[in-house]
C-alpha cells in the first residue's frame, strides 16, 4: 500500500529504488565533504600557514578529489538501480547482495578517508601502497580498497546484467550493461606498480580518461535518456536514437582523444597528432546532447512532471558542453597545451567539467528520487514558496562553480604566460607566477565563489529533505506508450 | 506512425555506435603496443634505462624538432658512487615508492600531472635553483629531510611540510628525480633553463 502523498515512505519505492536512496544519501554526504576540503585547500593558497603540518594541502586536496570521484560513482550506481526495475519490468535480481555490497563499499570508503586524514602517509614501501595511500592522483585508494571496490562494482554489475537478462532489454539498459563492462574493466588498468613513471601514467590515464571522457559520459547519456522520458514523456524511439548517436560520437572521438594525455609523458610524438585531432572532436557529442535536451523540452513547452529534475537536466546539457566541451577544447591542442599543461587551466576545466557533466545529472536523479519517495508528489509549477529553495540552490551552485572556473582560468592564463612562456618553467618561474597580483586575485575570487557553492549545497540539502513535504497534489506524469513503466497507454499530445 | 528517414533510424545508429567503438578500440590497442615498446625503460631512445643516474644529464636544443631534448653525457655517478644496472633500478624504484607514499603528487606535478600547489618535478634535478652542480646533491638531501627549516619558498611563504623523509629515502627520491629528468617529453616544459653543468655533454 502506498502512503499518503507528501509523506516520505519507502513503500512508495521498488526494491532497486530503496537501494538507490541509500547510495544517493551517501553521495550527498560525500558531496559535502568534497566542498569542505576544497574550501580548506583553497584557503591554503591564500594563507600557506593555515593548518600547516596538521592537515597539509596534499591531504585536503586528496580528500577533495577522492570524495568527488566516489560521490559521482555512488550517484551513478544509485541512478542505475533507480531505473532498473522500470526499464526491465522485473525486480532486481540478487538485491540482497546489492545491499550487502552497498554497506561494504560505504564502510571501505569511510575507513579509507579516516586513514587519509589521520595516518596521511607512510614509508616508501609496499605496505604503504596496500594499506595507507597509493599516491596516484584520483586513484589514491590503497590496494586493499581497490580490491573491495572491484568486488562491489562486480556485484552491482551482476545485479544490472542479471536483471536485464531476465526482463526486457531496452536500448538504455543494453548500452548501460556494455558500458558497465568497460567501466569495471578499466579500473583494473590502474591496479599495478611500476617504477617507470611513463608506463605508470600511460595506464593511469586509461582509468582516468576512459572513465571520465568515455564511459561516464555514456552512462550519463543513459540517465539523460531515462530522465527525459520520465519527466517530459519523450518517446523511447527518440531518446534511444539520440543515445546511439551520442555513443557513436562519444566513443568515436573519446577513445583516441585519450591521446591528449600522451603529449608530454615520454610517449611517441605521433600522439601529438592523434590526440590533438580526436580530442578536438570530443565536444561534438556534447553539442548533440544540448540540442536533444533543449529540443525535447521545447516540444513539450517545458511542461514537466518534475521541474527541478528538468532544470538540472538542462543545466547538465549546458554544463557538460561548456565545462567538458568548450573548456576542454580550449587547451587540448598540443600547441596550446605545451604552455597550459600542469597549470591552473587544468583546475579551471576540471571544476566546470565535473560539475557540469556529472554533479548536475546526479542531482537531477536525487529530485526524481525524493518525488517518488513522497508518493509521486507534485513538483511542477506553483510549489510552496514558488520553489525558491531549489531555484536558489541551482543558481548558487551553478554561479559558484562558474565563478571558480573563471577565477582559476585567469590565474591559469597568467601562470602560462609568466611561468611557462617567459620564465622557462623553472622553480623561480613557478613562484614568480604564483606571486603575481593577477594570480593572487584569481585565488581570492575562487575562494569567494567556493563559499557561494557551499551555501548552494546547504540549500540543496535542505530542499531535498523538505520539498513536497506539505504538498497534497499528485504529480501528473506525461504518458508515453513506449516507456512501459506505468499504466499509461496514450502518446503525449503532439506539439502544436 | 510517420515514416522515419533512414538516416534517423534507431537501427542505423546502433550499428554505427558499435562499429565506431570497436574500430577506435582496436586502433587504441595497436597504438598501445607500439607506445609500450617505446617507453619501457632502456628499450628505446625516449625513456632511458635506470642506470642513466650514473651519467650526466643535460639539455640541448634540437633544430629539427624545434625544442630541447635530453642528452646523456659522461660518467657522473649520483652521490659519487657508480651503481650496477640492478642497483640503479632498485634505487629508482624505492624513490618512486617514497614519492607515492608521501603523496607528493597532491601538491606537485610529475610530467605535468598532479596538483598545482608546488613546482613541477619533471626537471627538478636540473633546476637552476640549486645553484651549481657541486652543491646540488647536498642541497637536495638537506631540503628533503627538513623542508621546513630549509624552506625554498621564493618569497611566497608556501613551505613543504616535514614528511620525515629519512636520508636513505631522500637519496632514493633524488635518484628517481634524476632518472625522470632524462625522459624525452617532446619539449615539455618548453624553453626550460637547466642549471649550468660542467663537462662535455
Amino acid at each position: 500500500m502506498s502512503a499518503a502523498v507528501g509523506v516520505f515512505d519507502s513503500s512508495n519505492l521498488n526494491g532497486g529504488q530503496r537501494l538507490a536512496i541509500k547510495y544517493f544519501t551517501v553521495a550527498m554526504v560525500l558531496f559535502g565533504a568534497q566542498i569542505l576540503f576544497g574550501l580548506l585547500a583553497g584557503i591554503q593558497y591564500l594563507n600557506p600557514d593555515f593548518l600547516y603540518g596538521i592537515l597539509d594541502f596534499n591531504v585536503n586536496r586528496m580528500v577533495h578529489i577522492n570524495a568527488m570521484v566516489i560521490w559521482m560513482l555512488f550517484g551513478f550506481i544509485g541512478a542505475s538501480y533507480w531505473l532498473l526495475e522500470d526499464e526491465t519490468g522485473v525486480p532486481v535480481v540478487g538485491l540482497w547482495l546489492g545491499n550487502l555490497a552497498f554497506w561494504v563499499f560505504t564502510g571501505a570508503v569511510t575507513v579509507v578517508v579516516l586513514v587519509y586524514l589521520f595516518v596521511q602517509w607512510g614509508p616508501g614501501n609496499d605496505m604503504t601502497r596496500w594499506f595507507i595511500n597509493e599516491g596516484r592522483e584520483y586513484i589514491e585508494a590503497p590496494r586493499w580498497a581497490d580490491i573491495g571496490i572491484v568486488a562491489c562494482v562486480l556485484v552491482f554489475f551482476y545485479n544490472v546484467a542479471a536483471t536485464v537478462m531476465k526482463g526486457r532489454v531496452t536500448g538504455i539498459t543494453g548500452v548501460l550493461v556494455l558500458d558497465l563492462v568497460a567501466l569495471a574493466g578499466l579500473y583494473l588498468a590502474g591496479m599495478f606498480y611500476t617504477p617507470n613513471i611513463s608506463i605508470d601514467q600511460y595506464w593511469w590515464w586509461w582509468v582516468i580518461h576512459l572513465w571520465v571522457e568515455a564511459t561516464w559520459e555514456v552512462l550519463v547519456g543513459c540517465l539523460m535518456a531515462y530522465g527525459l522520458m520520465t519527466v517530459l514523456g519523450t518517446p523511447r524511439r527518440i531518446v534511444q536514437t539520440w543515445l546511439y548517436i551520442e555513443v557513436a560520437l562519444m566513443f568515436g572521438t573519446g577513445i583516441l582523444g585519450l591521446g591528449h594525455h600522451y603529449f608530454w609523458i615520454g610517449t611517441p610524438e605521433y600522439w601529438l597528432t592523434v590526440g590533438g585531432f580526436f580530442s578536438s572532436l570530443e565536444p561534438i557529442p556534447l553539442v548533440a546532447m544540448v540540442v536533444h535536451a533543449i529540443y525535447d523540452a521545447g516540444t513539450h513547452h517545458t511542461k514537466s512532471a518534475n521541474h527541478p529534475t528538468l532544470a538540472w537536466l538542462i543545466t547538465h546539457a549546458f554544463g557538460n558542453f561548456l565545462g567538458a566541451g568548450v573548456w576542454g577544447f580550449m587547451h587540448t591542442l598540443p600547441q596550446i597545451n605545451l604552455y597550459t599543461h600542469g597549470t591552473q587551466w587544468t583546475a579551471s576545466h576540471g571544476h566546470l567539467a565535473f560539475f557540469g557533466a556529472y554533479a548536475t545529472m546526479n542531482i537531477a536523479f536525487f529530485y526524481l528520487a525524493v518525488q517518488k519517495a513522497r508518493g509521486n508528489v507534485w513538483m511542477g509549477a506553483g510549489l510552496a514558496g514558488n520553489g525558491w529553495k531549489w531555484k536558489w540552490s541551482l543558481a548558487l551552485l551553478s554561479t559558484g562553480v562558474m565563478g571558480m572556473t573563471v577565477a582559476l582560468l585567469i590565474s591559469g592564463y597568467e601562470q602560462s604566460f609568466v611561468e611557462r612562456a617567459m620564465d622557462g618553467s623553472t622553480w623561480q618561474g613557478y613562484f614568480d607566477a604564483q606571486s603575481h597580483p593577477w594570480f593572487k586575485q584569481g585565488m581570492y575570487r575562487r575562494q569567494i565563489f567556493g563559499w557561494m557553492t557551499a551555501v548552494g549545497y546547504v540549500l540543496l540539502v535542505w530542499d531535498l529533505l523538505t520539498i513536497g513535504a506539505h504538498e497534497t497534489r499528485k504529480a501528473v506524469f506525461p504518458a508515453s506508450v513506449e516507456k512501459g513503466s506505468g499504466g499509461a497507454v496514450t502518446e503525449p499530445a503532439p506539439a502544436a | 506512425m510517420t515514416s522515419i528517414p533512414w538516416w534517423a533510424s534507431e537501427g542505423l545508429w546502433r550499428k554505427v555506435a558499435i562499429w565506431a567503438t570497436g574500430l577506435m578500440f582496436v586502433v587504441l590497442i595497436f597504438l598501445t603496443f607500439d607506445s609500450m615498446s617505446d617507453i619501457i625503460a632502456g628499450n628505446g631512445p625516449r625513456v632511458p634505462d635506470y642506470s642513466v643516474i650514473n651519467k650526466r644529464i643535460s639539455y640541448k636544443f634540437d633544430e629539427k624538432r624545434n625544442f630541447q631534448v635530453p642528452v646523456i653525457g659522461e660518467e657522473a655517478p649520483l652521490f659519487g658512487k657508480k651503481l650496477s644496472d640492478e642497483e640503479a633500478a632498485a634505487l629508482v624504484s624505492h624513490g618512486k615508492k617514497v614519492v607515492q607514499g608521501r603523496n607528493c603528487m597532491n601538491c606537485h606535478t610529475l610530467l605535468g600531472n598532479g596538483a598545482y600547489f608546488a613546482p613541477d618535478l619533471t626537471k627538478a634535478w636540473l633546476d637552476p635553483g640549486w645553484g651549481n652542480e657541486q652543491a646540488r646533491e647536498a642541497l637536495m638531501l638537506a631540503f628533503l629531510q627538513d623542508p621546513t627549516n630549509n624552506a625554498r619558498t621564493f618569497g611566497t611563504g608556501r613551505r613543504m611540510p616535514n614528511l620525515k623523509i629519512t636520508e636513505e629515502e631522500a637519496k632514493a627520491v633524488i635518484a628517481f628525480l634524476k632518472w625522470m629528468s632524462s625522459i624525452d617529453t617532446n619539449g615539455f616544459p618548453y624553453m626550460f633553463k637547466p642549471l649550468p653543468q660542467g663537462g662535455k655533454s
